[in-house]
């Protein structure tokens, strides 16, 4: 036999001076760290993935849990990470399984770009005595306005009124360019998805089904999500597709572009397979394509064809990963009728991605922008269709970077899922979230307050939304509009020639 | 007035948009009408997508365009000619006889209802068909499949009949990569299949009493819409079919390592 355990992760620790025995670690640890045993904590630390419930649980604070120190012969190019790895897969033979976002060490642009602001010639705007302009439309814009003119009796007076004659496409109005992206019930919990909506609608804004159709409960929100089509089409019928506000055809994702979904069976519940519209216990697999679309053109046939099932009336969003060619793709669909973009780069979060993929595949997402928005002004279609970015957004100022770089507006998973209580630990495809989230076992689910996680979530949106205008107010901007593709407003801080070129950004003291 | 039963449009020339609306503006118009008939149908895509009315039937004459029925909810198509790609395509409910041959991936992801081809269709046709509860979708082909017949199926039922049309048998069929990623459900072929012919997680299945029974109704409505004789529907019946199913419901259930450290 070889022996192939690695060295746990982490290390916990219990005071035994402080503890008193109460046992809620043993309960509140879904991920089995505890155990008790007469007059006696057990604590199995290869278990422990470090989502911190039990710490913040314990009514004593008696737990520490700290990163395992034990040594591994140190080594540039065989680090621990590729050691464990080999070691793993050398026993399973299988994929290595993974969650969150790409967890390499790339660049983060959005932390060498600094924000521009007004001094002496410009003066600031204060965003709390002034007007600020945060709202957006997504969707369609006219290329140009036709009016008519129709002579109408006023008063006993001839007056011509001006009618417009142009047909606006319908547009999704948001009062603050941030959206919440879209995370599947199957993934999430209803809780989660709950809270999620109840705050969007608050903050007049809007978030995303996921693939896998609509819990009937979020049916009084849905005039504030929107729908997803992917290639499972899972939940998918003419009910789902004009309930929402919006559809969003999925062709790809940033944490595993490529490649489809798979939505195992022991996560297909009762409620799941009503929403998913599958037996219960089987595998939801959603393949790499759509394989009604092997080109543009197919794309655009599905995007009309959605458009056919809601009469027009709904705006059509096309999601695709971030990719090499990702301007080009973007200029497609630019030309198939659908209404808006959405970019998702190589940092968006998971449930569930084989780990090869979320870490070696796709490109930064603010690259990516730049380079979309850059190639739709070229083809001179950049006005008539609205460009989403996701993937890796973690606070107001990379929202305000996003849009600056060429968004109209941002979508935020990982974020929110924080906000709910979330700590990263990355172990979501399990189905054991301690917090509630990732899961979908009653007694865990419960854990997560629907109201209390409403309110934290609109409080960020909120939050950052204030940011926004502050930041905006400084820079001498008063509507967001004015922000959108502004490049001019950034600096680019420790960036070479080439990085600063692909981003269109000019270094600082230029 | 009298509302009318039925209402005739000509297609000729018309852009597939116009089309779909007069559609839709009958149907709210008049929500009792039973059958709406198109002339000269030549490519327009989308027809008949996402109505929801059981007891309409929509007579198409030409060959409509791509995604025909899509996400349909009830009524009959009864085309008169080849139909292009995905007829059928997520469809909920509802049935497409088609007089001629279906397009790739006829049956798209459907959910629910019944599509009748006499002749053949094209690749990946019935791929991620599934069923739910109530919805049980079937895809019978008179003719025969191109290859990835039944790709990632989930549920369902497809049916092969390898015949002409004058009901002649047309030997054995030619597909490869049948079934593959197949995960419930089950498909039919007329005649032998060999093993090579099947994609990864296919299975070739006894074919019982039990299986016959199963797709006997199916077989009588194929030659009621088809026209075809007493004799060849007995023959159709009583022939020997090769079934093809799931090796296991969990195809790639055990793909993944977890990291749990
Ligand atoms: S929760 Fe804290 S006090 Fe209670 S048993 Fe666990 S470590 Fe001890
Ligand atoms: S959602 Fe739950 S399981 Fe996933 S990373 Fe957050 S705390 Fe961990």
């Amino acid at each position: 036999m070889i022996p192939s355990a690695v060295p746990p992760k982490f290390k916990v620790e219990i005071d035994r001076e402080k503890c008193m025995l109460c046992g809620r670690c043993v309960e509140e640890c879904s991920w089995g760290v505890y155990r008790k045993e007469r007059d006696r904590i057990v604590i199995y630390s290869n278990r422990c993935g470090a989502c911190q419930r039990c710490v913040v649980m314990c009514p004593r604070d008696a737990i520490t849990v700290i990163e395992n120190t034990t040594c591994w012969r140190s080594h540039p190019l065989w680090t621990i990470e590729v050691r464990e790895d080999i070691i793993n897969q050398s026993k399973t033979g299988r994929v290595l399984l993974s969650a969150t976002g790409n967890a390499k060490e790339y660049p983060i642009y959005f932390d060498h770009i600094v924000l521009d602001a007004c001094q002496v010639t410009n003066p600031p705007i204060d965003p709390l005595r002034e007007p600020m302009e945060l709202r957006t439309y997504i969707g369609k814009k006219p290329k140009k306005l036709e009016f008519e003119f129709v002579e109408e009796e006023v008063e006993g007076k001839k007056i011509k009124r001006a009618k417009l004659k142009t047909k606006i496409a319908p547009n999704l109005k948001l009062e603050t360019p941030i959206m919440i992206a879209h995370m599947s019930y199957g993934a999430l919990s209803l809780n989660a998805h709950l809270a999620m909506a109840k705050a969007v609608k608050e903050c007049g804004t809007y978030m995303g089904s996921g693939e896998g159709g609509l819990h009937r409960a979020l049916y009084p929100y849905a005039d504030h999500i929107i729908t997803q089509v992917a290639s499972g089409r899972f939940g998918v019928d003419v009910d789902y597709l004009n309930i929402g506000a919006a559809i969003e055809i999925k062709i790809g994702q940033g944490a595993k572009p490529g490649i489809g979904g798979h939505l195992p069976g022991e996560k297909v519940t009762a409620e799941v397979s009503m929403t998913r519209m599958i037996p219960e216990g089987t595998d939801a697999i959603s393949p790499a394509p759509h394989h009604d679309i092997y080109s543009i053109e197919d794309l655009a046939q599905l995007v009309r064809s959605l458009k056919e099932a809601t009469r027009w009336k709904k705006p059509v969003f096309v999601k695709i990963a971030a990719v090499h060619n990702v301007a080009a793709i973007a200029n497609g669909i630019a030309t198939s009728d659908a209404d808006a973009v959405v970019i998702d780069g190589f940092r968006g979060g998971t449930g569930a991605a084989p780990k090869v993929f979320r870490d070696h595949v796709g490109i930064p997402i603010e690259i990516a922008i730049a380079a979309v928005d850059e190639r739709l002004r070229e083809e001179g279609v950049r006005n008539e269709i609205s460009i989403i970015a996701s993937g890796g957004i973690r606070s107001s100022a990379d929202v305000f970077k996003a849009i600056a770089l060429g968004a109209d507006a941002v979508y935020i998973g990982t974020a929110v899922l924080i906000a709910l209580g979330c700590r990263v630990c990355g172990r979501c495809y399990t189905g054991q979230c301690a917090w509630g989230i990732a899961t979908q076992k009653p007694e865990l689910v419960n854990r997560l307050d629907v109201e209390e996680g409403a309110r934290r979530v609109a409080n960020l949106i909120k939050a950052w939304t204030l940011e926004l205008k502050e930041l905006l107010g400084a820079a001498g901007i008063n509507a967001i509009e004015s922000l959108r593709g502004n490049r001019d407003r950034l600096r680019g801080v420790g960036l070479n020639e080439v990085e600063l070129k692909a981003l269109g950004i000019k270094h600082a003291g230029f | 007035m009298e509302k009318e039963e039925v209402v005739v449009i000509d297609a000729k020339d018309m852009d597939y948009r116009e089309l779909n609306e007069k559609i839709r503006e009958i149907l709210d118009k008049n929500p009792s009408i039973k059958k709406i008939i198109l002339k000269n149908v030549l490519g327009q895509r989308y027809i008949g997508n996402g109505i929801r009315k059981r007891d309409l039937t929509i007579e198409i004459y030409g060959v409509p365009g791509g995604d025909l029925g899509m996400f349909m909810s009830g009524p009959t198509i009864i085309v008169y000619g080849n139909t292009e790609h995905a007829p059928g395509n997520t469809m909920d409910d509802g049935k497409i006889i088609i007089h001629g041959s279906g397009g790739d991936v006829t049956g798209h992801s459907m959910r629910g209802g019944k599509i009748f081809v006499r002749d053949d269709v094209g690749y990946r046709s019935g791929i991620h068909m599934k069923e739910y509860r109530d919805k049980f979708p079937v895809l019978v082909i008179g003719g025969r499949a191109k290859d990835f017949l039944g790709e990632y199926m989930a549920g369902g039922m497809i049916l092969v009949l390898n015949i002409d049309r004058e009901g002649k048998d047309l030997g054995k069929i030619k597909g490869r990569m049948i079934g593959t990623g197949i995960h419930g459900g089950c498909i039919y072929i007329r005649g032998k299949v060999d093993e090579f012919q099947l994609g990864v997680a296919a299975d070739i299945k006894e074919f019982t009493e039990e299986d016959r029974e199963k797709i006997k109704g199916y077989i009588q409505e194929f030659c009621k819409y088809f026209n075809l004789s007493d004799d060849i529907r007995e023959k159709l019946i009583n022939s020997e079919y090769t079934k093809i199913a799931p090796v296991s419901k969990r195809p790639f259930g055990k793909l993944y390592t977890p990291d749990l450290r």
